[in-house]
């Protein structure tokens, strides 16, 4: 058969006017249908429209399955979100100890208290030196039979063993670590120190902790989203499964897979969405639960910590990285499933 | 309108199913395929609905070469054929109204066109009234009428029917014969599968008879 349309027209055998104009050999999309652009548009909306409410529709529809799978969803992306705010939770708590290093400067035994004085106002003069304290011989003992707990013993001692102290609070603490060691080999220098501790050892090792349950839960996150990819795309499995005769019937009129996977990742957004909702409860609800006993704690060791709860851009970024899963777990299988899913 | 060119079709499992299948129907014709069960008639209408390829030959739709089109493309190729089923295919979770209006729905028309079309067509049918009823609710030959108003509402350039009276009983049978033909006149090809021989007698149109993968009458 000749593929010019002009000589199409002339081998046709029956004249039909009224049932068809003559058509062209034409299987580009945009021509598929009929009326002008704006009815094209409108249309177009209003099947995207439908795919999102019958989708929700469907979900409704079978509120146990569905209560099941949004279930498992919002646990795993609580989870996810979970550790992610017991991370933040944490950097906060080192990040205000951080601001807290200083070095301790033990002053000699035959050091006096004006000579301490002295010391204490060049120290003060420094230009590296934004605080500095002077606990006297008096007040440390003060407080080392306040907090250490060996009060009782504390007592029997004839005579005060506690060196002078200074507290010596840097600038800029700690973000140069190399700064602060010269700052501290400075004071050891000084006559009547007889030891400059910096104390950073333990800092550094909880910092190290730190990155490594950062790292942790990077990992842990990794998994839980794979589970959520795994767990909207087997969904979305069994429901293409469940539909197949309509999807197969679809095919056979003509549609495009455009079409067909449009109310399944539909389907895949809504129980991102509502699991992302869900989980952003379930978080919320165990801070108020943790938050008590978290600032009672706090309290004793004298802190001013409060827990951080979801900011709203935070919430908004739950929601919208669950229904973005949601979708890729929707269209991986989709992708997969639907070149299978074939007329017989 | 419908070109086959020495089309054979083999399976792996099967072997050859159909050999060197030669026809044309010309526009606005219609025809009978016919012959045993596998004889090749299904596979030779898998063919046309791309379901399928041909190892050999080439088929030609309304000037497009079926044989070498590309996946995407065949979406728009169906549209230019309607597919009428013996077990009907209609989707009973949805109206009638609904089941016709697919294929508008999946070309891209706005509702307004959907709803007016697929009135027209169940008009035509005889189908008026019964848009809101769902499939389980429609007798035999009103569920054919249906799969039939889902076929044409597009207007397609050609109509292949797959046993459409093998559930029906001889009177119906005729009806929807007699609707067949009415297409016809208005200039659509119908190609009508099937092993009904008294039917097929009774009205004097073209024959293709498929022996063993072989087109015996043309």
């Amino acid at each position: 058969m000749n593929k010019k349309p002009s000589n199409r027209r002339q081998t046709r055998e029956v004249d039909a006017p009224k049932y068809h104009k003559p058509t062209k050999a034409d299987v580009r999309p945009n021509r598929a249908a009929g009326g002008g652009f704006a009815d094209k548009l409108n249309a177009y909306r209003d099947l995207h429209a439908h795919a999102l409410f019958s989708s929700l529709g469907r979900l409704v529809a079978e509120p146990f399955s569905s209560l099941m799978t949004i279930a498992v969803l919002a646990i795993t992306i609580s989870l996810a979100s979970g550790f992610y705010l017991l991370l933040v939770n944490c950097q906060q708590l080192t990040n205000h100890l951080e601001a807290s290093t200083q070095i301790s400067l033990f002053l000699k035994e035959e050091v006096s208290d004006i000579r301490a004085a002295k010391l204490l106002e060049t120290i003060k003069n420094n230009p590296k030196v934004q605080q500095a304290t002077l606990i006297s011989k008096d007040r440390g003992l003060e407080e080392f039979k306040t907090y250490s707990g060996f009060g009782a013993a504390v007592s029997s001692l004839k005579s005060n063993p506690l060196p002078i102290v200074i507290e010596v609070l840097p600038k800029n603490s700690l973000t140069n670590k190399d700064e602060l060691e010269i700052l501290q080999h400075e004071f050891q220098q000084n006559e009547g120190v007889e030891l400059a501790q910096l104390d950073m050892q333990w800092l550094e090792r909880l910092q190290s902790i730190m990155a490594l349950a950062g790292c942790a839960t990077a990992l842990l996150n990794t998994m839980l989203i794979a589970a959520v990819l795994f767990i909207t795309a087997n969904t979305i499995r069994l429901e293409l499964h469940s539909r197949r005769e309509e999807v197969i019937i679809a095919k056979l009129v003509g549609a495009t897979h455009a079409f067909i996977r449009r109310p399944f990742l539909y389907t895949g957004a809504w129980i991102g969405f509502i699991s992302g909702v869900a989980a952003w409860f379930i978080v919320t609800v165990m801070m108020l639960v943790l938050r008590v006993p978290v600032e009672s704690l706090s309290k004793l060791y004298g802190g001013n910590f409060h827990l951080l709860f979801f900011s709203f851009a935070q919430t908004l970024q739950l929601i919208a990285i669950a229904t973005t899963l949601g979708v890729i777990g929707a269209w991986a299988v989709l992708m997969y499933q639907l070149q299978r899913t074939k007329p017989e | 309108m419908l070109k086959f060119e020495n089309v054979s079709k083999r399976y792996q499992e099967t072997g050859e199913v159909l050999r060197d299948v030669s026809f044309h129907l010309r526009r606005g014709e219609l025809a009978f395929l016919t012959g045993h069960s596998g004889a090749g008639k299904s596979t030779l209408l898998k063919l046309i609905a791309v379901m399928e390829r041909c190892n050999k030959g080439q088929i030609f739709l309304d000037g497009e070469n079926l044989s070498h089109a590309r996946e995407k493309h065949i979406p728009y190729l169906r549209r230019k054929m309607g597919f009428i089923y013996q077990d009907y295919k209609l989707l009973q979770d949805r109206t009638v109204f609904d089941n016709v209006a697919l294929p508008l729905v999946i070309a891209g028309y706005g509702h307004q066109e959907v709803a007016r079309k697929v009135r027209a067509v169940l008009d035509k049918v005889g189908l008026t009234g019964k848009e809101k009823k769902f499939p389980r609710a429609l007798s035999g030959g009103e569920q054919q009428r249906v799969g039939i108003a889902r076929a044409v509402v597009n207007k397609p350039p050609m109509i292949i029917a797959d046993e459409p009276t093998g559930n029906l009983d001889p009177d119906l049978s005729a009806e929807i014969m007699r609707l067949f033909e009415s297409y016809q006149q208005m200039g659509v090809t119908v190609l009508i599968a099937s092993h009904d021989i008294s039917l097929i007698s009774r009205m004097n149109h073209r024959l293709l008879k498929l022996d063993h993968g072989q087109l015996v009458v043309s």
